[in-house]
């Protein structure tokens, strides 16, 4: 679904993403960690092209993303990605959130819009609050809103970029569950978080990232059991001594 | 006293006039305000280029004329640019000196209103698929303007009051009409309506002013 290949991303002087090759298959969910500034975020942003690779190649679900003639408009509805900071619009309800770009790129009515716009916030469990404001949702409610607004568009593809970094611990379970269930539906998923909980259960494979490159992979129980890597062990024992 | 500064009988005659002139009035501002605020959007626009080539002439541009008094760049339209062979006309010195002085503050106001919408709010419309335009259209500009919606009322009541200065080039507005009739009739009644009219017009926006300047304060909060 996902292959990119060789991704080097410079800011200035900075080189932030050193070679990065990445590769996630149709219903894979890819769980990413690493220490602040290993590029992690960098990395899903150059996904969807949120940053221009400096050098590379990214094909997502058959188009090449780098590719000038690509329509990134067209090809970034098929990619749908969550922040950690919401990022909801507060002059709009949850309900306008959600179907703003299905009516204005996907080029629906705003009753076809209404209804996708719907069901799309009854799959994070949320249509009760369909009216109402940003500010007037908790931050795990915000947060499910933000999924309803990527899922709707029938992505082929979520870039989770820490959803639940932001939130109050009793509100991060009930995010969780909105993406294990999107996961279940065959979603196919890369994942930047710390709740490793969640990855021992829905990972199919844990990626160490360090200094811009992938320094070690595989499955949750070998990353977190038995890491190869120095640094994949030093930082897996400092995160679960925060957990 | 009441008979000098108040006097009825010179108000009934000067009413008509005076009203006329209210009509210019409202017609100069309802001609400066949109023209301003499409330059000011155009210039709040331009600014979020962060090419050198697009920075440093709009920089010099609104500081040149947010620096120039507005009355002397209408004079200096109306009586200096003739020199140059280019004469505009009373109206056309006011149209384009309004333009440029309101444009740049406006521009100043609406650049800080996209300024105060977080980058992640554009980033997460622009994830979506929606275009550079869309996402401006949609999710910026409309908390943009919320957020600076006192700053451009406060800044279109000055609007309203720079067209008095209208009168200098022979615009026969409010101000100027009052002016004529008070040396017609030898009379200061004329000028105190002129005062009151400025006043009871001005006034509602200047409630609402403080009343958007409020709800700013506690939404901060
Ligand atoms: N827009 C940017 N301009 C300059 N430097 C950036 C920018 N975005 C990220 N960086 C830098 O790139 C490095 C990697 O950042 P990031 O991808 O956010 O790491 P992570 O998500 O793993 O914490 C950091 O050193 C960060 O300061
Ligand atoms: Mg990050």
């Amino acid at each position: 679904m996902i292959q990119a290949r060789a991704i080097h991303k410079h800011f200035g002087a900075l080189h932030v993403l050193r070679g990065v090759d990445l590769a996630v298959a149709e219903r894979e969910l890819v769980f990413v960690i690493g220490p602040s500034g290993s590029g992690k975020s960098t990395l899903l942003r150059c996904l969807n092209r949120l940053e221009e690779p400096s050098s590379g190649s990214i094909v997502i679900d058959g188009i090449d993303l780098l590719d000038k003639r690509t329509d990134i408009n067209r090809v970034r509805q098929r990619i749908g990605m969550v922040f950690q900071s919401f990022n909801l619009y507060p002059h709009m309800t949850a309900l306008g959130n959600v179907t703003l770009a299905v009516r204005k790129v996907g080029g629906k009515s705003r009753a076809e819009a209404d209804a996708i716009g719907l069901a799309a916030l009854e799959r994070v469990g949320l249509a009760d609050r369909a009216d109402h404001h940003p500010a007037q949702l908790s931050g795990g409610q915000q947060q499910r809103v933000a999924i309803a607004r990527a899922v709707a568009l029938e992505p082929r593809v979520m870039l989770f970029d820490e959803p639940t970094s932001a939130l109050d611990p009793e509100l991060v379970g009930g995010v969780l569950k909105v993406m294990r269930e999107l996961r279940e539906s065959g979603m196919t998923m890369v994942v930047v978080s710390h709740e490793m909980g969640f990855a021992r259960s829905a990972a199919d494979r844990v990626i160490f990232m360090a200094d811009g490159a992938i320094v070690e992979q595989g499955t949750p129980e070998a990353v977190f059991g038995a890491p190869v890597e120095a640094r994949t062990r030093a930082f897996i024992g400092q995160i679960q001594r925060h957990a | 006293m009441i008979e000098t500064f108040l006097n009825l009988d010179i108000l009934r005659a000067a009413w008509p006039v005076l009203l006329h002139g209210l009509g210019i009035t409202l017609l100069l501002s309802a001609m400066t305000i949109p023209l301003g605020l499409g330059a000011g959007l155009g210039l709040a626009l331009l600014s979020t280029v962060r090419t050198r080539w697009v920075r440093w002439p709009l920089i010099a541009y609104v500081d040149l004329f947010r620096a120039f008094p507005p009355l002397v760049l209408l004079i200096l339209l109306y009586a200096g640019l003739p020199f140059a062979g280019i004469e505009m006309g009373g109206f056309g010195c006011v149209a384009v000196g309004f333009f440029l002085n309101t444009g740049a503050y406006y521009g100043e106001v609406l650049r800080a209103g996209i300024e105060s919408v977080p980058a992640g709010h554009s980033e997460a419309a622009r994830a979506t698929g929606l275009s550079r335009l869309q996402t401006l259209i949609w999710v910026v500009l409309p908390q943009a303007i919320r957020n600076v919606a006192p700053d451009l009322l406060s800044n279109t009541l000055e609007v309203v009051k720079l067209t008095s200065l209208a009168s200098v080039v022979a615009i026969p507005e409010l101000l100027f009409q009052s002016r004529q009739a008070q040396a017609l009739t030898y009379n200061p009644t004329p000028l105190v309506a002129a005062s009151v009219i400025y006043f009871v017009v001005l006034w509602p926006l200047v409630r609402l002013l403080s009343r958007l300047e409020h709800r700013a304060i506690a939404g901060r909060r």
